[in-house]
């Protein structure tokens, strides 16, 4: 066990170092560096200044190792647009996406395995077909789209829900202003992820049903619902764990564009004013800082694999 | 002598594939949905490709109608924000749509398929290495990789194209290498191993064959999330720029007249979402039609 947690840590390590080499590379190589995007009217002298200043004028390489020895310390240098620590920014912003992403998971998972076993087990009725139906409508509206659609009907014509905003946190905290923020965001947030998982347990329990042992129980004369439920759902559940891991960085990825739309100040509207402003340090702390969550989820769910499944290898 | 089996044994293949053409079709008609979006896709493709020969109107070119223009008959959309005629403006739109989808497809059905296929089968060093790679690239949630990566890059329709194949390429890598590791230890790749074949031959003629139908599934898939992943980057307005039109940057602006001309927010998300929808159905289809398990009858 501690063979396999060891060995995943160092996979772990590793990724994270080709992610960090892949962007820090990327951001680096291109055209327009910070200085391009000063005021026109700064003079040549302003610009050269800036330049050094940032470290800008020394090779690629050295510029990586220096971020990466400061990196590992916990310093992710300073926000090139607010003059703030890049780990500063990320902290104020990371809770809101946190909690936005939870609580999504939390209904996706929940409500995507009730509607995956209830498929599977109507396998070609009505409620198989509408679900399935429902599910590819899931994955195939934008969801930006899906967004200024619901915030026309909830928020323009019904006025039920607030457009955007996080809600007041703090002092002047209330619950249902707390709430109401949410549902929009998370709803549209769970269209990108809950078709996935409902197809994903529905296949799973399909593939369960038609095994060798499950016939036994039905041969032995068992009860249908004992075999759906004690037999089947158990061992159908199993891989599902592994679909949440997967499904980590795109509920991340929709997470930026839910942000968007609803003006959510979270990580994701935090990469897209990095990115505008060429904000290279933040935009490197940011994938950094994504790729660690992602990184960590997946260890705990392969952690938790290991645990359920006897059949995997730890190695 | 050995030529004649040679070519035997290629016009039986040949002959089997054109039969399971046959089947994969008649499978595919059982699934209404499917076979319907099939049909409309070709429907839409010949309209968004042949249409803007026939509705001449210059998608870039401000009508004298002047702005947000109800529908008419030299205008049967309207006119946009700046003037523009919205119907020609759909038809060039959904060109690009498309055809950045397609071409993406393509360009990341090749990665994933090389990067699979050679992890499955050579083992050792080029799996850990691939599948490291790939692993590298699912964890960083891919539409930060596709800001980041057109911010610095820019946003020229061919560098769209690269950054979202190289931003998908994951998916199909997984399903092939699943499947080579499969396919390679069956009875016919163990004989064709031990009659001498080279690896190379055994990966293109006895492995990837049995492959294709997954691999269409997974290409046909990629194209609705290459659609979606466009749009959503010319939504934010970090995609393919104006004024040349795409389904996705015709929404950045329509926000500000949802009330004066929904036509401009709700026409290119139906488009959108119409079109994705219908490539999601069809690999939905494909993927039943060819597993043997989940057929009918």
């Amino acid at each position: 066990m501690l063979r396999f947690l060891l060995n995943r840590l160092g996979q772990s390590v590793v990724l994270l170092l080709i992610v960090t080499v892949i962007t820090f590379f990327l951001i680096n190589l291109a055209p327009g560096g910070p200085a391009s995007t000063m005021r026109m009217e700064a003079s040549p002298e302003e610009r050269q200044a800036m330049i050094e200043k940032l470290g800008l004028d020394q090779p690629i390489y050295v510029r990586y190792i220096d971020w990466i020895t400061h990196a590992v310390q916990g310093d992710l240098g300073i926000s090139f647009t607010s003059s703030e620590p890049v780990i500063q920014r990320i902290s104020e912003r990371l809770p809101y996406t946190i909690e936005l992403t939870v609580f999504t998971i939390v209904i996706s998972v929940i409500v995507g395995i009730l509607l995956g076993v209830l498929s599977a087990i109507k396998r070609g009725k009505a409620q198989d077909h509408i679900i399935n139906f429902m599910s590819v409508i899931g994955l195939s509206v934008p969801a930006f789209w899906l967004g200024l659609m619901l915030i026309l009907l909830f928020s323009i014509t019904l006025g039920w829900l607030p457009s955007s905003g996080v809600g007041s946190r703090g002092a002047d905290f209330d619950l249902w202003g707390w709430i109401s923020h949410l549902i929009l965001p998370v709803l549209i947030l769970t269209t990108t992820v809950l078709p996935n998982i409902v197809r994903f347990t529905r296949s799973s329990m399909l593939e369960v049903i038609s095994q060798n042992y499950i016939r036994t129980v039905r041969a032995k004369g068992a009860k249908e619902s004992i075999v759906l439920y004690v037999h089947a759902l158990r061992n159908a559940l199993i891989p599902v764990v592994t679909i949440i891991g997967v499904l980590i960085p795109r509920l991340l990825s929709g997470a930026v564009i839910t942000e968007a739309i609803f003006g959510w100040t979270g990580i994701g509207t935090l990469i897209i004013e990095a990115a505008r402003g060429r904000d290279y340090p933040l935009v490197m702390g940011v994938t950094v800082m994504i790729t660690i969550v992602v990184v960590v989820c997946n260890l705990f769910v392969d952690l938790v694999y290991s645990r359920i499944d006897p059949r995997v290898k730890n190695v | 002598m050995e030529a004649s089996t040679q070519t035997n044994v290629t016009s039986g293949v040949a002959v089997k594939a054109k039969k399971r053409k046959n089947t994969l079709l008649n499978r595919l008609r059982q699934n209404k949905v499917a076979y319907f979006s099939l049909w409309f896709l070709i429907v839409l493709h010949v309209v968004v490709f042949i249409g803007p020969f026939i509705w001449t109107a210059n998608p870039e070119e401000l009508q004298e109608v002047g702005a947000l223009a109800s529908w008419s008959l030299q205008h049967p959309f309207g006119t946009d924000d700046l003037g523009r005629d919205v119907f020609a403006r759909m038809l060039h739109g959904g060109r690009v749509t498309l055809l950045v989808g397609l071409a993406a497809m393509l360009f990341s059905l090749l990665i994933g398929t090389f990067v699979g296929a050679c992890a499955g089968f050579f083992g050792k060093v080029v799996e850990s290495i691939f599948m490291r790679i790939t692993e590298a690239m699912m964890a960083i949630p891919n539409f930060f990789f596709v800001l980041v990566a057109l911010t610095v890059l820019g946003t020229s329709p061919i560098m769209v194209i690269v950054v979202i194949a190289l931003s998908s390429w994951m998916e199909i890598a997984r399903v092939v290498y699943g499947e080579t590791l499969k396919w390679k230890e069956y009875e016919f790749v163990e004989a064709a191993n031990a009659s001498g074949a080279k690896s190379m031959r055994i990966l293109t003629r006895y492995i990837i064959p049995q492959i294709i139908p997954s691999i269409i599934v997974s290409g046909t898939l990629t194209i609705a999330a290459a659609i979606l992943t466009e749009s959503a980057i010319s939504y934010l307005g970090l995609g393919i720029q104006p004024p040349t039109p795409t389904w996705g940057n015709m929404l950045q602006n329509s926000q500000q007249y949802i009330w004066t001309a929904p036509v401009l927010g709700i026409l290119p998300g139906a488009a959108i979402t119409i079109a994705v929808l219908a490539y999601n159905f069809l690999g939905d289809g494909l993927r039943d039609a060819l597993d043997p398990r989940f057929v009918k009858k």
